[in-house]
């Protein structure tokens, strides 16, 4: 069997190519190899927060300073995030997110299939560019082009990565 | 109201006014300040509008969390937000997030007068069992006080401005309404602004 593609060390590349200085999160599973890559670098600051929420005012306020900051988290985190990013609209702030998909096909949880099944519609209705990604070797291109976005057009843009991606997780007793 | 009333610190109960309260601390000082929706953004409006001030009019609950931000990206300066009650207990757990992230420049003023200002002075938490910076300090701020009175502007003000960050004073007003003083709520231009005042391309 091959070695799954390392998709975390591609957007990890991104955030040090894009010069994103902080990440906030409420962590996930699907991204603990791409926090733990960035809270090794003695450039970059990881931001763990009380809920996802928290992120886009941390956003704003970074670039209000003058630094680039994303928000890394799992999509259930992104019903916490709504009226948030009202703040993100209304200052034409970038705010670039990555969102960890849970719900999805194979979803061991049933608790969390309505708000990962809503997390790009809910994003959507709040002017949120939203790129899927359902192939490992993907995460990275689309990644930067949504950093690429976010900073080029002043807005909130997320990628979604597929639980096809990083796997589903089990529940056995 | 005659003129010389306008400018008295406490109301006939000796509750300490919020507008006078916010000229005596902030008209002689360079911080860079963040303000929650409603009275808040008022009242420092109200001692004039600068480009070193951004006014949140929305997304209530993230004042601090925004305030946060800019001291990440400005360690140079001093950053205090200035909020009400209400908009601090929306947004209660980024004090556990600052406190860990322990910026040393940045400071939080909540202005607590125990109602939704806003929306016609509804009780709020803080009148019942609430108490903002007790939580703060089990949240992890250990420089924090409650201003009462008159007596306690210089202590508050040392803290404030002059202490090691994170610090978060409750000052506990009279819950009388001002006239409203409106800057702009074109958040675009607020920013822009403020990113040139901080020396950051708008």
């Amino acid at each position: 069997m091959a070695t799954p593609h390392d998709w975390s060390s591609d957007i990890y590349r991104v955030v040090r190519s894009r010069h994103i200085t902080t990440i906030a999160t409420v962590p996930d599973a699907g991204l603990t190899r791409v926090l733990a890559l960035c809270d090794d670098d003695p450039d970059r600051r990881v931001v763990t927060l009380t809920s996802e929420q928290e992120g886009i005012g941390l956003i704003v306020g970074l670039w209000l300073g003058g630094q680039c900051g994303a928000l890394f988290m799992q999509s259930s985190g992104t019903g916490n995030c709504i009226n948030a990013l009202s703040l993100a609209a209304n200052v034409h702030a970038p705010c670039p997110m990555l969102i960890t998909m849970r719900g999805d096909e194979g979803e061991g949880n049933p608790w969390q299939v309505p708000m990962g099944q809503a997390a790009a519609t809910t994003l959507r209705a709040m002017g949120v560019t939203c790129f899927g990604v359902t192939q490992a070797a993907q995460a990275g291109a689309t990644f930067d082009a949504a950093v690429n976005l976010a900073f080029g057009d002043r807005k909130a843009t997320a990628v979604l990565i597929s639980q096809q991606v990083i796997g589903i997780k089990h529940f056995e007793k | 109201m005659t003129g010389g009333e306008r400018f008295k610190l406490v109301d006939a109960s000796g509750r300490l006014r919020r507008r006078p309260l916010i000229a005596s601390l902030f008209l002689h000082h360079d911080a860079l300040i963040v303000t929650g929706l409603g009275t808040p953004t008022y009242d420092v409006a109200s001692i004039g509008d600068r480009s070193e001030n951004f006014y949140l009019w929305g997304a209530m609950g993230l004042a601090v969390m925004t305030g946060l931000g800019v001291a990440i990206a400005q360690p140079k300066r001093r950053i205090v937000v200035i909020t009400g009650d209400g908009e601090m207990l929306m947004g209660i757990g980024s004090l556990a997030t600052v406190a860990n992230v322990a910026p040393t420049n940045l400071a939080i003023l909540v202005l607590d007068n125990q109602r939704f200002g806003e929306t016609g002075l509804q009780i709020g938490l803080t009148a019942g069992t609430t108490d903002i910076a007790a939580v703060a300090k089990g949240a992890g701020i250990e420089l924090t006080g409650d201003m009462r009175s008159a007596n306690d502007l210089p202590l508050a003000s040392d803290v404030l401005f002059r202490q090691p960050g994170p610090v978060l004073y409750v000052a506990h007003i009279s819950p009388e309404q001002d006239t409203k003083v409106l800057p702009s709520m074109d958040g675009r231009f607020l920013a822009e602004r403020f990113r040139r005042a901080v020396g950051v391309d708008g």
